[in-house]
């Protein structure tokens, strides 16, 4: 179990904007600026944060669908971020994604057969009859029949779709499947089933997960341990339970006080932050959350960068005056 | 019992749907609710439910000309507002109830500044205002839903706004003529958690400033119990349950209402967890049985029997008052039993 699988170092993914008459490079939209997670074999990891946050950039970027400006990707202990498509091919087969919109992500002309026989064909997989029976066999594990497979996707309702998406990510049993957002399109009773559905696949087939959500409430059901983004950096991880137990930096506070209860005699503490998130083309100098948390701190304080410390065995946060309540008392304590 | 004392709308026995080729689809079946005065009504269920219909419904934008409706009445003011001519209704809206969308950004006209489009309701609703006076008012609606710095924001176009404020923008518009009644079909979908707050906290606020009614339609069972007074609970076009959001959350009759609750990822659990599932999914609008709709999926253990039986196909389920003030479905199969 702790053997690492997945292992990124420093990653950073700017985006060049360019203007002007020889499109010079004027700003970077800095998507992820320097993010370090690893993952171990046969974990979930959450990874939330608000939209624009990066997060999904950071996903896209593990599978290799966007460049790295910097920093490295390491699978099963070598290095893929400088990989060429051809280097890449063995490893696509064992990194897979599972997206946000199952109609967007299927080809509506293609039957559900030759969507999930796609992977087999790429990868030489078997013959024809062997590839039915694997098809077959996927349609049965993701709970649609084999009766599935004659039909197109715009046949099926979101919940289903999000079925072919996951059969089609399982088809090759790849080690680790990256799922961006894979349940935020459906309503809360498909939801519950397509949670479920990940969680028995991920036992039987030993898979492991980078799940990307913005509903902390979904991300805690699923995961082991939960990493928080904010403008392109990683501000806070720990275990599932102790994030929400002993939540440390101001961000994700004030992320889970923010999630309605369904309870009417809730109370309601929330932490309010200040304005929106900033912009990520060319962000504040320094701790990005500063202008936006509760602690106000001078100008001059706000733009020096944090540092990340672990309080305790596997819970790190960004350290602040702006991002954690008494930073005296840890700053004295590290 | 007069109801129109206490209650700012009344929907009563609305049937609404949509004219297709193969005959009329029935998206409300007869849909019935009060908003009392000053409070906050709930609409909530899955996706094609009929929530948003209702809202269009009442607002008379049920799109032009397959959407219509059937049978009913929606009470407001004395007024039947199903029998209101068009120039009629152009009066009530915004006037006297107002409506906040889902995607902000589609409510909103990119190429006009929002000074612009917040003034169209004051032209509208005031012939003789001078473009100055709405202009004027427009900065008073802004700065009233808490956009900083609105004299500049009025003079800016929707794209240079971030989606909460833009729903500000939205909500100020919805607001800008003092309507009685509030109408929000879904207006914090779009918008990340920390921005939700936000907002619902915003509308909770001028609820409480200008004794408004608020009709707050949703998918989210958390934004329900932070927000809302009496709740309907729909399902396939019809009233699965209805109460106050204590009797919902609380006291649970109906089924769908319990098999919904234990669906939600909760935020207490002591970490990873399978979830409970409604099993099976909402059945098409085209072919919808006139018994109990959620009958196939609710796990009662005698299910069987009424499946088969002539009921479940001819006799639709009346709602019976199992408290005062709370309603459900009158059939034992999708009732909570045991």
């Amino acid at each position: 179990m702790s053997e690492k699988l997945l292992d990124v170092k420093d990653l950073k993914v700017h985006f060049p904007l360019r203007s002007g008459l020889f499109s010079r490079t004027v700003k970077h939209c800095k998507a992820v600026d320097g993010v370090s997670l690893s993952l171990k074999k046969g974990e979930t990891f959450g990874l939330v944060g608000e939209s624009g946050c990066g997060k999904s950039t950071l996903g896209k970027t593990i599978c290799r669908l966007i460049q790295p400006t910097a920093g490295e990707i390491h699978f099963q202990g070598a290095n893929i971020a400088g990989y060429d498509r051809k280097q890449m091919r063995p490893i696509r087969r064992d990194v897979q994604m599972v997206f946000q919109d199952p109609a967007e992500s299927l080809n509506a002309r293609h039957t559900v057969r030759e969507i999930l026989e796609e992977p087999f064909i790429i990868h030489g997989i078997g013959d024809a009859s062997a590839r039915r029976k694997k098809v077959d066999a996927l349609l049965d594990r993701v709970g649609l029949g084999k009766q599935a497979a004659g039909k197109y996707s715009f046949e099926f309702s979101g919940g289903q779709r999000q079925r072919i998406g996951i059969a089609r990510a399982i088809a090759l049993e790849p080690k680790l499947i990256i799922c961006d957002e894979p349940v935020s399109a459906l309503d809360v009773s498909v939801q519950s089933q397509i949670l479920n559905l990940l969680m028995e696949l991920q036992k039987d087939m030993g898979l492991t997960y980078l799940f990307i959500a913005h509903d902390l409430a979904v991300v805690k059901v699923i995961s082991d341990r939960i990493g928080v983004m904010y403008l392109g950096k990683m501000v806070e991880v720990a275990d599932g339970a102790e994030i929400f137990k002993n939540p440390i930096h101001e961000y994700t506070k004030a992320l889970i006080s923010a999630i309605p209860v369904p309870n009417p005699r809730a109370e309601k503490n929330r932490v309010m932050l200040r304005g929106d998130v900033p912009s990520p083309i060319d962000p504040p100098p320094g701790c990005a959350f500063a202008r936006r948390s509760p602690i106000k701190v001078s100008e001059e304080i706000a733009s020096q960068p944090g540092d990340y410390v672990e309080v305790s065995p596997g819970h790190w946060v960004e350290m602040h005056p702006a991002t954690v309540a008494d930073y005296d008392s840890y700053a004295a304590s590290s | 019992m007069d109801t129109a004392e206490i209650s700012a709308l009344s929907v009563r026995n609305l049937r609404a749907g949509f004219a297709t080729k193969d005959g009329v689809i029935v998206a409300v079946d007869d849909v019935s609710f009060d908003v009392p005065k000053g409070k906050t009504l709930g609409l909530v269920g899955e996706s094609g439910c009929g929530k948003s219909v209702t809202a269009l419904s009442i607002m008379r934008l049920l799109p032009n000309p397959t959407g219509r409706i059937i049978s009913g009445t929606i009470e407001h003011h004395g007024n039947n507002l199903v029998d209101l001519s068009i120039d009629e209704m152009r009066k009530v809206r915004g006037a006297q109830i107002g409506m906040v969308f889902q995607e902000p950004m589609t409510a909103l006209n990119p190429v006009h500044r929002i000074g612009q489009q917040l003034s169209e309701c004051f032209f509208l609703h005031f012939p003789n205002i001078t473009k100055k006076e709405a202009w004027d008012r427009s900065i008073e609606a802004l700065k009233r839903v808490g956009i900083p710095a609105p004299e500049t924001r009025v003079t800016e176009y929707p794209h240079q706004l971030s989606g909460g404020m833009r729903q500000r923008v939205v909500i100020a518009m919805a607001l800008a003529c003092d309507p009685g009644v509030l109408i929000c079909d879904e207006p914090t979908t779009a918008l990340d958690v920390t921005i939700q707050a936000q907002i619902l906290d915003l509308i909770g606020q001028l609820q409480a400033d200008l004794g408004m009614s608020v009709v707050m339609i949703t998918h989210d069972l958390g934004v329900i119990a932070e927000t809302c007074d009496e709740v309907v609970v729909m399902y396939a076009g019809r009233v699965a349950e209805k109460g106050t959001v204590f009797d919902i959350f609380e006291k649970p009759q109906h089924l769908y209402t319990t098999g919904l609750l234990s669906s939600i990822p909760k935020l207490e659990s002591p970490g990873k967890e399978r979830l409970s599932t409604i099993p099976g999914m909402v059945p098409s609008l085209a072919d919808m049985p006139m018994g109990a709709r959620f009958a196939p999926r609710s796990g009662h253990p005698k299910i069987g029997e009424y499946l088969e039986s002539a009921a479940f196909k001819e006799e639709r389920p009346e709602l019976a008052e199992v408290a005062p003030g709370h309603w459900v479905e009158d059939c034992e199969y999708v009732r909570v039993f045991g």
